[in-house]
């Protein structure tokens, strides 16, 4: 077998004295779509800003293509440039336009010129239908358009893995599809994928590992199949109960 | 929807108008009438409106107010530049610039606490008394430099209020994509924090354009201290209320700008966030 694309060991973290992650052991592998669902304040969220480098963890370490990238050796600002991030909302910088919010972080990080840059951005904005939107300004888009932007945003800079923050959660129910789709794509295009959600449907359909958390704690792994079907935990299955009674699954 | 309102007919918009002229009329006819009939008007208008004196003072006055308004020209594009780079200083995260951020917040607070005409005093005599050798000796070189001191530890706080008005979110994203903190705050952060305070950054320039006059104490030649000599030797003040009027001309339109941009950018938000 070979070694996973991401690799988390024993992470843990706490805000003071609240302990938000304890021990989480996860692993992704190459092209696999990875999805983490669970309550509120579960963890999701801080885990994939952890992998990020945007939040700091207090013990255990994370790996990337089997480098250690919470070593403090290394520069976070090059790790982040390896994956993308997209979170639930305010992802778009408003005082810039949708072209210059995706060539921003290749002209200043990677001192990609003008001209290439945006070459790179329309063509991306063309492959996901945004291309009509290059000019304008984020808060003339739908929030379903701005979280597309958002992810080809993340694109611009050839990640090799995307990390998806409950990116449909601020959107009206009848553009959360739109985002979705895009995500299905990229899934088709091979791209590794770890996303927190709370689309129960669409955690079914697209991930290859379905990850339970509560309190902080991975409580259960398995392929979406079995989680759903035929959960083990006393805790999973009362979770899940409660997603088919709010007519969520 | 709400039903709409029906629209105020015509004929009930220019009664309002009339009731408006009306009223505003009486009122400020008998306030005048209560001025103009009282016993010390006179007088009071022999000492502070007398329009001989006026003629006589304005071109000294006037001549000093010109020095008044290049100052402060000078001094605001000083304390806008310098007041951004402290309030970014302190807006820098990392155990690493903490050194950096002490020396920010030690300044703020020092200058924040110390009355803006001690400080005039102080550096305006004090420095020019050390004889230091290319140190200017200029007052009005240090008058400047004190109200430049001053006033960018207040609007170094108005800074950092626009920039923590600034979602996280938009931080997180600009690190995201890989840019450094300080390309973050430049690209992404600050230039949202400056649109956020325009309102405050207005406010600061009014309140300056009048504490220029404070150099006077110095002895430097600006509008109160033309007006001040002028009174020493005529003792009438009329030359003040010169001063005054002057004043006024400008402060006056830069308060109504800044109501006027501020309701703008209100109904703007609004706009936008529905």
């Amino acid at each position: 077998m070979t070694s996973p694309k991401l690799e988390i060991k024993r992470v843990s973290k706490a805000f003071d004295e609240k302990v938000v992650l304890e021990d989480v052991d996860l692993a992704v592998g190459l092209h696999d779509v990875v999805c983490l669902i669970g309550s509120s304040g579960s963890g999701k969220s801080t885990l994939l800003k952890c992998i990020n480098l945007l939040v700091p963890i207090d013990g255990g370490s994370i790996v990337l293509d089997g480098e250690i990238i919470t070593d403090p050796s290394v520069n976070p600002n090059q790790v982040r440039q390896r994956m993308g991030i997209v979170f639930q909302a305010f992802n778009l910088f408003p005082h810039m336009k949708v072209i210059d919010n995706i060539t921003l972080g290749p002209r200043k990080v990677h001192g990609t010129g003008h001209a290439d840059a945006e070459e790179t951005a329309r063509r991306l904005l063309d492959q996901f239908g945004l291309l009509d939107k290059a000019d304008e300004y984020p808060d003339r888009l739908s929030g379903g358009q701005q979280q597309r932007v958002a992810i080809v945003r993340a694109l611009a800079y050839e990640p090799e893995l995307m990390l998806l923050d409950e990116v449909t959660s601020a959107l009206d129910p009848e553009l959360i599809a739109e985002v979705l789709n895009v995500i299905r794509d990229l899934k088709t295009s091979g791209m590794t994928m770890l996303i927190a959600t709370h689309e129960m449907g669409f955690a079914k359909d697209v991930a290859d590992q379905v990850c339970f958390l509560d309190a902080g704690v991975i409580l259960e792994k398995a392929p979406p199949a079995q989680l759903f079907k035929n959960p083990q935990q006393p805790r999973t299955r009362q979770f899940l109960q409660r997603i088919v009674e709010a007519g969520r699954l | 929807m709400w039903p709409r309102l029906p629209r105020r007919s015509r004929e009930e918009g220019s009664r309002a108008a009339l009731i408006a002229a009306g009223s505003t009329i009486i009122v400020f006819g008998l306030i005048l009438w209560v001025i103009l009939t009282s016993e010390a008007w006179p007088a009071v208008q022999r000492q502070f409106f007398s329009w001989f004196h006026f003629k006589e003072s304005f071109p000294a006055v006037a001549e000093g107010f010109w020095l008044d308004i290049r100052m402060f020209l000078v001094a605001e594009v000083l304390i806008l530049a310098f007041a951004l780079v402290l309030a970014v200083i302190r807006s820098l995260r990392g155990p690493a610039f903490f050194p950096l951020r002490a020396i920010v917040v030690t300044y703020i607070d020092l200058i924040r606490g110390v009355p803006i005409l001690l400080l005039i005093l102080l550096l305006g005599f004090g420095v020019p008394a050390l004889q230091l050798q290319g140190v200017p000796t200029s007052r009005l070189f240090w008058g400047v430099a004190a109200l430049v001191i001053s006033y960018s530890a207040y609007t170094a706080e108005v800074y950092r209020a626009g920039i923590e008005s600034v979602h996280e979110s938009q931080r997180m994203s600009a690190r995201s994509i890989g840019l450094t903190q300080v390309q973050a705050l430049r690209f992404v952060i600050v230039p949202q924090a400056i649109r956020n305070v325009i309102p405050a950054l207005l406010n600061g320039f009014v309140s300056l354009q009048k504490d220029v006059a404070l150099v006077f104490v110095l002895g430097v030649r600006e509008g109160l201290r033309e007006a001040d000599i002028y009174n020493a030797k005529t003792f009438n003040y009329t030359s003040y209320v010169v001063a005054a009027v002057l004043f006024l001309l400008i402060s006056v339109p830069v308060a109504r700008f800044t109501d006027w941009y501020t309701e703008r950018d209100r109904r703007r938000r609004q706009a936008m966030s529905t």
